[in-house]
């Protein structure tokens, strides 16, 4: 069966060039067949991305990606709600749109569409509504494991996708805690958040990495790294996998990396090992999948 | 304008006798399993006590909301499936659901049943709540705690629903439902077990200067001094270390309490006041549904009450929450 290597939205608050370059390099180099593209964590970045976008999309149409126009998250005032009506609005059969919240499920209604980590899949009765509903892909919840996803995967109307690669997005909030960090509000944050291209580490109390703040996002401090699982989710009928874009390491070797595990050509040790090399010192996780804490990490498969 | 509705939280049958007695208009509980979002040990109803407690509701007047708001897990839908069908033939006055192949399930199967949407949907936008109401009729939304009150206002320009929120007790300051940081943690998540923090995962350690820390599984979540007051280690109200400075980088140790707020939040169009709580015992529900009662029916003499509820509070500090700007 073929594998879909789906590159996630860059969720965090790169500056706009280097954002619109990342993408020009995934366009030219990496073994991906779909890309999204937008701001799905926090509203005021968009203003700074969207004279990229025509650009970006078209750079990966030419290579013959799929784009997906991906949307915001957490949805609170007019100005926001009119974004994702604006985006859900601008989709066509050629280029579909990613829901991240349930209103944009609802704006995407009749036409093909793809649904995000952010909205609540949980079982088959979640699915089958989003499957009548018009959805083409779904990308699981993070906290889900084996069993859950075989379950989901079972009969499954829709294709469904698992997060493979990256800090996992574990929660969304009003507050932005990158500037509360910074001791300012959100409102006059001076977007902060462009200093720190992977998020910002936080620590226990005691010293240990525990968490990461990417503005009103919380993510994981350790990095997803599914491989080892790739092989049981193909098993379960899982066949998209998405890696979700960091700065700290090449994605376009990521993008490799999985497209050899996916193939079953280097195993997961194999795989691992590598990541582990390219990414000095940091720290993975993949509990979820294996139905225990999220932040633990065990290579066997 | 209507008189505000005043909704009240029950984990056991002495506590919904509590709040019924101090004026609560509405209970809300949950069955004793997962399929409620306050699943702790030794709290919550068997099918008889909830008989008993619409019964006892019903004869002072008050009503019964039973909230079945976690996610079913994929495979195993029917204990939740049960709890609609359950609450159905018992007679509750409605059903509070996150899940939307529970509200699919629940219309299809109960169209008569009044459904109310949980906060653990999440729905903090018109085209969000529009959709709950166009495709599961629900007739209540429970907002959310992100938005203010002027964005709670502009919200009721778009919709025709009735809204509850919160206005005392534990604050969740991620977007409900969307938030994994306890199963990060714990493996036990808001979504699939129905806790967070769980108590289980929670050690409190004594060191050698006679500090205190506070650990949720395998990670330090608060440390206290000799003589101050130790919290409970709620994973987002801890302290944490980012950017070079220890500070409660999500929530300090505060709870809700919009007490003076409600003829705000009236004005912006709200039907309903929710008290969350369903763990707490009954002297705490009394005092505090009697104190939100005495507010309420102020309201209609247009007198505003101020409640002194800091001793109840979390941490004995209160907040307005989101439905202040600056919170952000």
């Amino acid at each position: 069966m073929n594998n879909t290597l789906v590159m996630g939205p860059v969720l965090f608050n790169w500056k706009p060039e280097d954002w619109r370059d990342f993408y020009f390099r995934i366009a030219d180099e990496a073994d991906v067949d779909e890309v999204f593209v937008g701001e799905a964590v926090c509203s005021k970045r968009t203003p700074f991305l969207d004279p990229f976008i025509p650009d970006v999309v078209e750079r990966l149409v030419a290579a013959d990606k799929k784009v997906v126009l991906s949307t915001l998250a957490l949805i609170m005032n007019t100005r926001e709600m009119n974004n994702v009506r604006d985006i859900t609005a601008s989709g066509d059969e050629d280029i579909l749109v990613e829901a991240n919240d349930v209103s944009a499920t609802a704006l995407l209604k009749g036409q093909p569409h793809a649904i995000g980590p952010y909205v609540n899949i949980y079982n088959e009765g979640t699915r089958d509504y989003f499957a009548r509903n018009g959805a083409t892909s779904i990308c699981l919840p993070v906290e889900l494991d084996l069993n859950a996803i075989g379950a989901l995967a079972k009969d499954s109307p829709v294709p469904l996708e698992v997060m493979v690669f990256g800090r996992l997005p574990l929660a969304i909030s009003a507050r932005c805690y990158h500037a509360r960090a910074h001791k300012l509000h959100k409102d006059g944050c001076q977007y902060i958040c462009a200093e720190d291209p992977d998020g910002l580490d936080v620590q226990t109390l005691n010293g240990e990495p525990f968490l990461a703040v990417n503005g009103v996002q919380t993510m994981s401090h350790a990095y997803s790294d599914l491989s080892a699982s790739v092989s049981d989710l193909q098993d379960l009928g899982i066949n998209r996998f998405r890696l979700s874009p960091h700065a700290n390491v090449d994605m376009v070797a990521v993008a490799q990396l999985y497209r050899e595990v996916a193939n079953g050509a280097i195993d997961a040790q194999e795989a691992h090992a590598r990541l582990s090399g390219w990414m000095d010192g940091a720290a993975f996780c993949n509990g979820y999948i294996k139905g225990e804490n999220g932040h633990t990490f065990s290579d066997a498969q | 304008m209507k008189k505000l509705e005043l909704v009240c939280p029950a984990g056991t049958p002495a506590a919904l006798r509590a709040a019924v007695d101090s004026g609560a208009d509405t209970v809300y509980l949950g069955f004793r399993d997962a399929t409620n979002a306050r699943n702790f040990p030794g709290l919550n109803f068997s099918r008889p006590e909830l008989e008993q407690g619409i019964e006892y509701a019903r004869s002072k007047g008050a009503h019964i909301y039973l909230a079945i708001n976690t996610f079913p897990t994929a495979g195993d839908p029917e204990p939740w499936h049960k709890a609609v069908d359950d609450g159905a033939a018992l007679g509750v006055d409605a059903v509070i659901l996150a899940d939307i192949g529970m509200l699919d399930y629940a219309a299809q199967n109960h169209p008569d049943l009044r459904r109310h949407l949980s906060v653990q949907a999440s729905a903090s936008n018109p085209e969000a709540i529009n959709f709950y109401q166009d495709a599961f009729d629900v007739k209540r939304v429970v907002l959310p705690r992100v938005l203010t009150v002027p964005e709670i206002k502009a919200l009721h320009k778009e919709i025709s629903v009735e809204t509850e929120v919160f206005v005392f007790g534990g604050l969740c300051v991620m977007a409900e439902g969307r938030c994994s940081l306890s199963s990060y943690v714990t493996g036990q998540s808001p979504n699939t077990n129905g806790v967070c923090s769980p108590a289980c995962d929670v050690r409190y350690e004594d060191e050698d200067d006679g500090s205190m820390v506070s650990r949720l599984g395998d990670f330090t979540i608060n440390a206290f001094a000799p003589g101050e007051a130790a919290g409970y280690p709620t994973l987002c109200k801890g302290r944490f270390v980012a950017n070079g400075e220890t500070s409660y980088l999500f929530e300090d140790p505060v709870s809700l309490n919009a007490a003076s707020m409600l003829s705000e939040l009236q004005e912006a169009g709200v039907t309903a006041l929710k008290i969350e709580g369903r763990q707490r015992g009954k002297a705490y529900i009394a005092e505090v549904v009697s104190s939100f009662r005495k507010s309420v029916d102020g309201m209609e003499s247009g007198a505003e009450v101020e409640n002194d509820l800091t001793q109840v509070a979390e941490g004995q500090r209160k907040t307005a929450g989101a439905y202040q700007k600056t919170w952000r």
